[in-house]
């Protein structure tokens, strides 16, 4: 289960390393979404994919889940949704005001175009 | 007063949060702005003497016990980085009022301000890797505010570039932490040290070392990962400038010199080594780069980038030193970047521009600006007595130690570059014929001054009074040689 999770995460930054290198900036942001889903799932392997048991300890309990990396994956989600929303708007005003989606116009500045 | 650790990081927090009420009201914006700096200070400075005096201080939230809790612990490192950042944002703040303008004032820069000082204060004084991702991202999230705020064309060509490089190294940061967990099975930072210290050198271990230095040299601004700094923060305005400048890098130092001292000791003459020739690269490409830009902004950009590498070469030498004189250098380039930046601020906004040759003759009008500009740049270059001296001096002191000669003697070379890109600044724009108009008000010059030059002031007191800040550096570079003090701190309740 572990390879197969190991190959499905290395797909995901594949695409997300190909996305990020393209030229448009909504392929860019979307290569982003995809890294970090790739990230999350790389997380839950790292702790062992546990089987059925669930995440609890008490007396008697030897066979458990580690629940830590289900908690880093929850702030982790939250946070990269809260980026990728801002660089989505970020985007769109950019968009409106440069004129131009495509990353090689973006470069320089006023004085020397 | 358990608590004491966390009023640096919870104060501007909370008065960011009441910030958010009433964005239109400029003049309370700026009032409780300065209070919540205030007693932050005050706290930071009362933590600062409790670490002076009872050691390392520790807070386990939720009193679950380490390693399970997170921690928060304020080494003397931590206490006197969060000082000085506390300092310069007081400074910037003090700046902002005659400097960013009212539109940006109202679209909320105070509080984006405060929360990216929680941000910077919670990753300097956590205790937990996770932990310290999260406080990354809460200062990431108010930067990508500060950068933007303004909304000008350049700001958003540029602020895009920022956030996808971020992000990038953000999600790498989260990959590496999983490594790591997978290997140690624990996010506790004093945990993890004792753990790696049980494996020994191993691969797995030197591969985490490395990709550590990867995320971290990217927020940093090391050789060859800063290609994205000069660009991005050339883009705010000056006092958004000055605080990137000041604090962000610093931050990515800090983690380098905190992972590279409590986790990754035992495979030293691989980790190190490559940080060392890392680091005299980065001072490299950053002298080639402050000699070769006409544009203030860039020259003082490309200094932060030497800075990054001087700070980083004392530590990977790994004696008393050494140690010594990058936590001296480090909060001395904190204050003296903060200067500097103020001051070219002043320049930029009197004559209108940003590039060297269309300024000149600025001394005869503003003799003040000009000769409290030199006093920061030969303090930059560390001419003795002033503030970047002491620590330069420890550090090529340690490099010798270690038997690095040709490094050390690199390091001394640096700074005469570094000399030659201020002086060079001073000269175009203070000596010579007068060019252009003069765009500024003598009354918004005089409030512009007041905060630089007090500011400047500070570094002077920095370099001046060394002596009596020996002893808090000695115990920065103590616990960042043993290991084992930090960790005894954190584990002290439990055994």
């Amino acid at each position: 289960m572990e390879i197969l999770m190991s190959i499905l995460i290395g797909f995901l930054f594949m695409a997300a390393v190909y996305l990020i290198l393209s030229r448009s900036l909504l392929r860019i942001i979307i290569g982003t979404g995809l890294l970090s889903h790739g990230t999350h799932l790389l997380l839950l392997t790292m702790g062992g994919l546990g089987g059925e048991s669930a995440p609890v300890l008490a007396d008697g309990i030897t066979d458990y889940a580690d629940p830590l990396p289900q908690a880093l994956i929850l702030t982790a989600i939250v946070i990269s949704f809260g980026v990728t929303a801002f660089s989505l708007v970020l985007a769109y005003r950019a968009y409106k005001v440069v004129d131009t989606d495509n990353m090689d116009l973006m470069k320089g500045n006023e004085d020397n175009d | 007063m358990i608590n004491l650790l966390l009023f640096p990081v919870l104060i501007p927090f909370l008065f960011a949060a009441v910030l958010l009420l009433f964005p239109k009201k400029v003049k309370a914006q700026r009032i409780v702005t300065m209070i919540g700096l205030l007693f932050a200070l005050a706290s930071s400075f009362v933590l600062l003497y409790k670490v002076k005096v009872d050691g390392v201080q520790t807070l386990t939230l939720g009193s679950w016990a380490p390693p399970f809790g997170i921690t928060m612990v304020s080494d003397m490192l931590s206490a006197l980085l969060v000082t000085s950042s506390l300092l310069i944002v007081f400074f910037v703040v003090w700046y902002s009022f005659t400097s960013i303008g009212e539109e940006r004032e109202k679209a909320f820069y105070y509080p984006a301000i405060l929360f990216m000082l929680t941000g910077v204060n919670g990753a300097f004084t956590t205790g937990d890797i996770f932990n310290m991702f999260v406080f990354f991202e809460v200062l990431l999230m108010s930067s990508y505010v500060l950068i933007v705020l303004g909304g000008e064309k350049i700001q958003l060509k540029e602020s895009i570039k920022y956030i996808i490089v971020n992000v990038v190294s953000s999600s790498l940061f989260v990959i590496t932490v999983g490594y790591l967990y997978s290997v140690v099975g624990t996010l506790n930072m004093a945990d993890i040290s004792v753990k790696l210290a049980e494996i020994g050198p191993s691969g797995i271990v030197t591969v985490i070392a490395v990709l550590f230095l990867i995320v971290f040299g990217i927020k940093g601004g090391i050789f060859p990962l800063f290609f994205w700094l000069p660009g991005s923060y050339a883009a705010p305005p000056i006092p958004v400038l000055a605080l990137f400048g000041a604090l962000l890098t610093k931050v990515g130092v800090y983690a380098i010199m905190r992972t590279y001292t409590l986790f990754f000791t035992s495979d030293v003459g691989y980790t190190h080594n490559l940080l060392m020739i890392l680091s005299i690269l980065t001072i490299v490409v950053g002298c080639i780069g402050a000699l070769a830009y006409f544009d203030v902004k860039q020259i003082i950009i490309y200094n932060i980038v030497i800075a990054v590498g001087v700070i980083l070469f004392g530590a990977s030498v790994m004696n008393e030193s050494g140690m010594m004189g990058s936590v001296f250098y480090l909060i001395h380039d904190i204050l003296i970047k903060g200067a500097l930046f103020l001051f070219i601020g002043i320049i930029i906004k009197i004559t209108g521009t940003s590039d060297l040759r269309k300024m000149g003759g600025l001394i005869k009008r503003y003799p003040m600006l000009g000769w409290s500009y030199l006093i920061v740049a030969f303090g930059l270059a560390g001419i003795p007595p002033l503030s970047g001296f002491i620590g330069k001096l420890l550090i090529v002191q340690g490099g010798f130690e270690a038997e690095l000669l040709w490094q050390s003697i690199f390091i001394l070379a640096s700074s005469l570059l570094v000399l030659l890109s201020a002086i060079r600044i001073f000269i175009y724009a203070f000596w010579g014929e007068e060019k252009g108009e003069h765009l500024i008000s003598p009354k918004k010059y005089r409030h512009l001054l007041a905060p630089a030059i007090t500011l400047a002031g500070i570094t002077v007191l920095y370099g001046v009074g060394a002596e009596y800040l020996v002893p808090f550096m000695a115990d920065a570079a103590n616990v960042l040689l043993d290991p084992s003090i930090y960790v005894d701190a954190v584990f002290e309740g439990v055994k």
